[in-house]
């Protein structure tokens, strides 16, 4: 089963190459991988995305714990959050084709980024259910070029409602 | 405190840290990019350079020195090949936890990336085998950077830290400031364990008819000793231990039984396949001590204690983890057990496992044998000496005859298993320890690895004791092929190939003696233990063919043990 790992690790030379050679020296594999700065620009996040039964992921946390560039390690599998991963996707029109894949852009809510006389550039976002959906419906067209930008993730902030004067903390939702 | 900084080069700085640290030797080899390291080092009077002879011999020295004081061990190699010949006892250290720290010259900053003369990424190639490593890019990085590579090298659990100095770093100049104190936030080494985890384990133990603890290095590493030593005998527990952990517990105590795992002594092993409460402490579970995994301890409720969360679960699943320093959870473990466990059946039926298969010998055919010359020596020194081993069948029956009898007397190559590291290994001992006989126990393959260390010994006139166990073979490779590999001797026979070792040590103005007769070994070996003004060797020409038994087969159960070679006779 896919897991979502999310680690901050120090924003410095070799962080990001720890973590990777980690994995390999371990055997694990990585379905994905992002980095980037965050609100903090001392501190990167790293979101991982990864295979193995519980133990394995266990494991993998806990190996990554270890690492001194490592600050926290989250498993988002379980936890509420939202997810997303960009899609840069080129695909060859004939006449007639070219409107019908901006529709589907459109219904993907994606963007056409680029576009010359044989191929359309679109770009969409989404969880990846919504990215491997998308691929899905344009492959009729003619694929030629994919790039994924890997998965981003962040956990959901706990939702407050003001009640009567009281305050009541609720589960957060399943919010796309 | 003095508050005006003072400007001061890069290699000013990398001394003035050391000498902070309270560092008292270097082990290293010069070259071109750590030119300026050794020009102050001239003048440096405050710690010791010793130079070795090859830079893995740098490595295995500060292992030793630092598995016998606790310390830091230091090297200090140049770039490129320097540094690249230090991998290995990298690798030994992270195995086997050793906190030491290499410093490797590095080309200048400007160069790198560029196959410049004499470079390589040393960073990168020993990322998977230290616990952390640095590449100092700018001199006023230098400071703090010492100071966390000895802090991570040294708390926790242990691990070898690499810190690469590009040339112009050290040469560069900078103020000098060396903080006082280390804060790193990935890094949260000091662990309690938790207490209620603790209640519970005690219970277990008030509760258990058949406890056993298994005692791994960590307990040694923690300063353990004498905690372990108040739990097992307050509460009259078996203790077996590992590789890594002879001497934590006295191994001449009536309730030692000695090393578990595929070498250990039957009623170890029988002890944990058949006891109820199994509690690890410090150690790992790792593969030469529970064979296959399926049928390990089965029988047993497994406490696991150690400070390294990742070795928890990692190969055997336990039911009660206790992450956190085994010293101090050993301490309140015995704190909490009110009522002692009723151990006497299970006492009974240990002893009667270790009069059915004790460990023996035969000498009835009046050849010399390594058995023999390792209990000898135990007798000898009351297990008091500091024994260094190699790797193979005689560091094996020095785990299973020698007596160790105090923590940090047994350092040998545990994880890695690498050839070769006794000699240096000893040397490092040598300069550390100078109250204890210093044994050195090699085989005739291993010692041939780092040989050239003999002249580092004989320089410093290190009074270290070097007993070849010669039996003209890759004894533990001979032992594989005879028992799984068809007896197919490929590759293992030294008979004609061997040096003549007297000779060889003669060489370096080393005192030597070969011994091929059993009453010459006691007189001998009385001769070692009092000659100290210099190295001396022995080579004692042992039996070719001899196994080391009890031997569990790789991957096999532990009841699969075979204890004894299948006498032709038995086989009819
Ligand atoms: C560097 C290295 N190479 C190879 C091995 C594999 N190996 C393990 S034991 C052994 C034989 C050691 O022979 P010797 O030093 O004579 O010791 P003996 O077993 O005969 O006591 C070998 C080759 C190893 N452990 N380390
Ligand atoms: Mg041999």
């Amino acid at each position: 089963m896919l897991h979502v790992i999310s680690a901050l690790v120090e924003n410095k030379f070799g962080a990001f190459n720890r973590v990777v050679t980690m994995f390999s020296a371990k055997g694990y594999n990585i379905h994905s991988i992002s980095i980037g700065e965050t609100e903090d620009p001392t501190i990167s996040r790293m979101t991982i995305v990864t295979e193995g039964e519980d133990k394995v992921i266990e494991q993998i946390v806990k190996q990554l714990n270890r690492l001194i560039d490592t600050i926290k390690i989250v498993d988002l599998t379980y936890q509420p959050k939202v997810q997303r991963e960009l899609l840069l996707i080129s695909v060859g029109y004939q006449k007639g084709t070219r409107s019908e894949i901006i529709d589907i852009c459109e219904i993907f809510r994606g963007n056409v980024v680029d576009i010359n006389n044989k191929t359309l550039m679109l770009e969409i976002t989404g969880p990846p259910e919504k990215i491997d959906a998308a691929i899905n419906v344009l492959e009729p067209y003619g694929i030629k070029e994919i790039a994924r930008s890997g998965l981003v993730a962040l956990r959901r902030g706990e939702q407050i409602r003001k009640n009567k004067g009281e305050t009541e903390t609720n589960k957060p939702g399943e919010l796309k | 405190m003095n508050s005006r900084k003072k400007s001061m080069t890069g290699a000013d700085i990398f001394f003035e840290c050391l000498r902070r640290e309270g560092v008292e030797y270097i082990f290293g080899y010069p070259g071109g990019a750590v030119l300026k390291i050794y020009e102050k080092l001239y003048d440096i009077d405050f710690l010791k350079h010793i130079l070795v002879r090859h830079e893995q011999g740098a490595t295995h020295m500060a292992e030793g020195y630092a598995k016998a004081t606790g310390k830091v061990g230091v090297v200090l190699v140049t770039s490129g090949p320097g540094a690249t010949n230090t991998v290995t006892g990298i690798a030994d250290a992270y195995m086997d936890s050793v906190p030491i720290v290499v410093f490797t010259g590095q080309v200048p900053t400007h160069l790198i990336g560029n196959d410049a003369f004499q470079e390589a990424d040393i960073c990168g190639i020993t990322r998977p085998i230290t616990k952390h490593n640095f590449l100092v890019r700018d001199v006023s990085e230098l400071a703090t950077t010492i100071k966390q590579a000895f802090y991570i090298a040294s708390t926790g659990r242990p691990g070898p830290v690499v810190v690469d100095l590009p040339k112009n770093v050290i040469n560069s100049i900078t103020e000098f400031d060396y903080p006082d104190k280390i804060e790193l936030r990935g890094y949260k080494p000091r662990v309690h364990g938790n207490q209620n985890q603790i209640k519970k384990a005690a219970m277990m133990i008030q509760k258990s008819k058949r406890p056993l603890l298994y005692v791994g290095g960590g307990v040694i590493m923690s300063g353990g000793h004498r905690e372990l030593y108040l739990l097992a005998k307050e509460n009259n527990l078996p203790v077996t231990m590992t590789l890594q952990g002879l001497g934590a517990f006295p191994g001449s105590d009536p309730q030692s039984l000695g090393m578990l795992g595929m070498h250990g002594t039957y009623w170890a092993n029988q002890a944990v396949n058949n006891c109820d409460l199994l509690i690890s402490l410090g150690a790992r579970f790792d593969d030469r001590v529970t064979g296959k995994i399926e049928t390990f301890a089965t029988k047993a409720y497994k406490i696991h204690v150690d400070i390294d969360p990742t070795c928890i679960d990692k190969n055997v699943i336990v039911d009660l983890p206790i992450v956190g320093d085994v010293k101090h959870v050993m301490a309140e473990l015995a704190a909490e057990i009110s009522e002692k466990p009723d151990v006497t059946e299970w006492w009974e039926q240990i002893h009667a496992w270790k009069e059915e298969c004790p460990l023996e010998y035969d000498m009835s055919d009046g050849r010399l044998r390594a058995q023999y010359i390792i209990e000898k020596l135990s007798d000898l020194t009351k297990g008091d000496a500091i024994v260094v081993t190699d790797v193979g069948q005689h560091q094996m029956w020095v785990a299973q005859y020698y007596k160790f009898n105090y923590p940090r007397t047994h350092i040998t190559s545990g994880g890695l298993g690498t050839m070769g590291f006794a000699l240096p290994a000893s040397i490092g001992v040598a300069f550390a320890v100078k109250d204890k006989p210093i044994l050195c126990i090699t085989g005739d393959g291993g010692f041939q690895m780092n040989m050239q260390e003999l002249a580092t010994a004989a320089y410093h006139k290190l009074p270290i004791k070097i007993f070849i166990i010669n039996n003209s073979f890759l004894g533990m490779v001979r032992q594989w092929q005879e028992l799984f590999h068809a007896e197919k001797y490929s590759f293992t026979d030294l008979s004609d190939s061997n040096p003549d070792f007297v000779k060889l040590a003669e060489a370096f103005d080393i005192k030597a003696y070969s011994v091929s007769n059993i009453s010459d070994v006691e007189p001998v070996l009385k001769e070692a233990l009092s000659y100290n003004e210099g190295p001396i060797l022995v080579d004692f020409r042992v039996v070719k063919e001899d196994m080391v038994f009890p031997i569990v087969p790789a991957g096999a159960s532990i009841s699969d043990m075979i204890i004894r070679r299948l006498d032709p006779k038995e086989m009819m």
